[in-house]
């Protein structure tokens, strides 16, 4: 060895910068991706996770449901695929009148990913988890080739218990129950595209993304069985769900155009893209059919919550044409709302 | 973005509609041009509430695209050197065998741009690849296209280029005029009733924004026909529409108005000069129409190394239309999409025989997408 040599320079700089993004051995099994989730794992709140966790609910109805996640950019104005990951798991639960109780997480990753990237989308997985009071039980981690991924894909499953007097199912919905609207539509899928390169047009808006179990257990306190069917109105946007409530439900929906909220910036990227702010996504925004008599004390419950701080009743449903969505225009004339056909805005979510 | 709200006013948009039904004594024919119109009216369900033909006009640049066109964009889409730009509605255009998103799909560089510098910016980063830009449209989006073509020529960018395909406004609606059953009530009929004898137009507002309306007026006294410049929200249509009625009630034939928002008489003089500087004016073929004279843009002969038929040799690419589809009666206005047995069955949006049933801009898709259906109409 040559005297004189300064220490610090002679540890050799390799295997640092190789750490700095994820490689294919990250995925091996062996040595590289222990220390991988050594890393990841207490982010999460969680000493190691293992294969499998045992969850036990003591309820008589346990719901569950997955959902995979492959939005681009995977950081966007009011979150990141980390926090989407959660939120769209818990809401999915929480359309069927559940608490959610446990979630399970499971990374695709593409070689190459920065190892920063993944620990902030950890980061605000855990944070998203904690803030929704579900825990993250158990996890997987694949690393593919560069090229058979973009970046990283997040699926999660979550279990949830039913909420004592909850009963909605996409099916329920009857004549004459009010549609009511949690928030305003259209601002996940304008952020998302916004923020994408090369759009050209900036805004000050930000994603909706956030969970919705507690509107919905205040709803049902609220409103009992009297809550029919619920749906949040992500891909396809607001059309979509009230489509396919209305389809499952044997009824059709009759909707009052002026009084549906679509904030003036998102109006007009719509209008700028050529896209109808019905079928623009949404995830923090749900739509209920519930029975007339409850609707008043159901929506004002809705509104004491932040999340549902601008419900709002939309239309009707009506035993006339079943499965169908009409809208009683602007002008007064009526048209029907159709589910989107064909890709409107890729990789959303 | 300010002004959408207050063109959208449930309560001046309810009284702009008695005001109409008030002042038509007659079931008046009035083609509204564009097909951002036709969007909004079918989608507001504003013909259905007014004692007057809307006759929908061939004014969606989609639409008219010829198919050979389409054709030779999939010709060049699938060279391996070629990143192919265009905004979103064309890719989904069928061509005689595909479209440009199975194109994309089996591996072509296709991508979606919102403006044609986009694409020069592409070509820019890009230096080892062919950037070709799908130049379609009316007068609207010609200025950017030329732009386009000037800055690629200022930046010496030997690797961009453009398919071009545009068309013009006046002279179409010189040749709706002067088709057989173009003047008089007695015109052709279709099944439903529309023929396309047209007492009045609404002309673009946007493709005025650029042109201004002096070309209209000698069409207005020729053909003694009113045409009113029109915006594209819902109250702008509205009155319009009450413009077009009054003219015709007080039989005035004259160059109105509407969009004074955004329209002057001699239009945008920069942007005329972008596009006379990079096109001239030629014989250009209308899908579903057919050729008419002088009614198109071509790049002049000192922008002639941006074309990319020549650059590719795709020139000599012509194709035939599917039988089944009644394009070209749907864009001249004597048929509506209710008239054609394809409609909603062998052809949808998800599965489009003809280019108006691709565009939002199209009739049959704006019908579609409106939930209009055959047998309601029977």
């Amino acid at each position: 060895m040559t005297t004189g040599l300064d220490p610090i320079a002679a540890t050799c700089p390799m295997p640092l910068a190789e750490t700095e993004r994820v490689l294919l051995g990250h995925g091996s099994g062996g040595q590289l991706m222990a220390e991988l989730l050594a890393d990841l794992t207490p982010r999460l709140g969680a000493p190691m996770l293992d294969d499998a966790a045992l969850v036990t609910t003591g309820a008589p109805e346990v719901v569950m449901s997955t959902d995979g996640f492959v939005v681009t950019p995977r950081f966007f104005p009011g979150g990141d695929i980390g926090s989407l990951a959660v939120h769209g798991t818990v809401n999915d639960l929480a359309m069927m009148g559940a608490a959610p109780v446990a979630l399970s997480l499971a990374y695709i990753i593409e070689e190459g990913l920065p190892l920063d990237e993944l620990r902030r989308i950890t980061t605000s997985v855990a944070e998203a988890a904690r803030a929704c009071g579900v825990r993250v039980v158990t996890g997987d981690t694949k690393v593919v080739g560069r090229g058979a991924a973009d970046g990283l894909y997040v699926t999660t499953t979550g279990i949830g218990v039913r909420l004592p007097g909850a009963a909605p199912a996409a099916s329920n919905g009857r004549p004459e129950d009010a549609v009511l609207l949690s928030g305003p539509i259209g601002l996940h899928g304008v952020t998302v595209l916004s923020t994408r390169e090369g759009l050209g047009f900036e805004s000050e808006l930000a994603s909706d993304s956030r969970p919705l179990h507690r509107l919905v257990a205040a709803m049902i306190t609220a409103g009992g069985r009297g809550v029919h069917a619920m749906r949040d109105a992500t891909r396809g946007g607001l059309a979509s769900a009230l489509n396919e409530l209305a389809a499952a439900s044997h009824t059709g929906v009759e909707l009052e155009e002026p009084v549906i909220p679509v904030p003036a910036q998102v109006a007009a990227a719509c209008d700028l893209l050529g896209l109808d702010p019905m079928h623009v996504a949404n995830e923090g925004c749900l739509v209920a059919f519930v029975d007339p008599a409850r609707a008043d004390v159901v929506l004002a419950a809705m509104r004491e919550r932040p999340e549902g701080a601008a419900a709002t009743r939309i239309g009707t449903v009506v035993a006339d044409h079943p499965g169908r969505v009409t809208m009683r225009t602007l002008v007064g004339s009526h048209r029907v709302v159709d589910m989107l056909v064909g890709e409107q805005l890729p990789r959303i979510c | 973005m300010k002004y959408l709200a207050e063109y959208r006013d449930p309560v001046l948009a309810r009284r702009l509609v008695a005001e109409i039904r008030a002042a038509a004594t007659r079931p008046w024919s009035i083609m509204e041009v564009c097909g951002g119109q036709t969007h909004t009216i079918v989608r507001q369900g504003i013909d259905e509430l007014i004692p007057v033909r809307m006759v929908h006009g061939p004014g969606c640049p989609v639409c008219v695209t010829p198919l050979a066109t389409i054709d030779r964009a999939l010709a060049i889409a699938a060279r391996p050197e070629v990143i192919f730009t265009s905004f979103g509605d064309m890719l989904r255009v069928p061509g005689s065998g595909a479209d440009l998103l199975s194109a994309k799909a089996r591996g072509a560089d296709v991508r979606v741009v919102y403006s044609p510098l986009d694409a020069v910016r592409l070509a820019a980063a890009h230096p080892d690849r062919q950037v070709v830009f799908f130049a379609v449209g009316f007068e609207t989006t010609a200025p950017a296209n030329a732009m386009a073509v000037l800055c690629a020529a200022e930046e010496r960018l030997d690797n961009f280029s453009v398919l071009v395909s545009h068309v013009l406004v006046p002279p179409a609606m010189t040749a709706i005029m002067e088709s057989a059953s173009g003047r008089g009530r007695d015109g052709g009929r279709s099944p439903t009733g529309v023929g396309n004898s047209i007492d009045a137009f609404l002309a673009a507002g946007h493709v005025c924004a650029v042109m201004g309306w002096t070309e209209y007026e000698p069409l207005a006294l020729r053909y003694r026909v009113p045409i009113v410049v029109t915006g594209f929200e819902p109250l702008d249509l509205l009155e319009g529409i009450l413009m077009a009625v009054r003219q015709l009630e007080e039989g005035r034939f004259e160059v109105e108005n509407q969009y004074a928002r955004a329209v002057r008489r001699t239009g945008n003089t920069f942007a005329q000069d972008a596009v006379r500087r990079v096109f001239r004016v030629g014989d250009q073929t209308w899908r579903g129409i057919g050729e008419i004279p002088a009614s198109g843009l071509v790049l002049a002969p000192e922008f002639i190394d941006y074309d990319a038929a020549l650059r590719f040799g795709v020139g000599g690419v012509s194709a035939d239309e599917n039988p089944d589809c009644i394009a070209g009666d749907i864009l001249r206005g004597t048929g509506t999409p209710l008239d054609c047995a394809a409609y909603g069955t062998v052809c949808t949006p998800r599965r489009p025989l003809g280019a108006p049933m691709v565009s939002a801009e199209g009739t049959c898709a704006a019908f579609h997408n409106a939930g209009r259906t055959r047998q309601e109409m029977s």
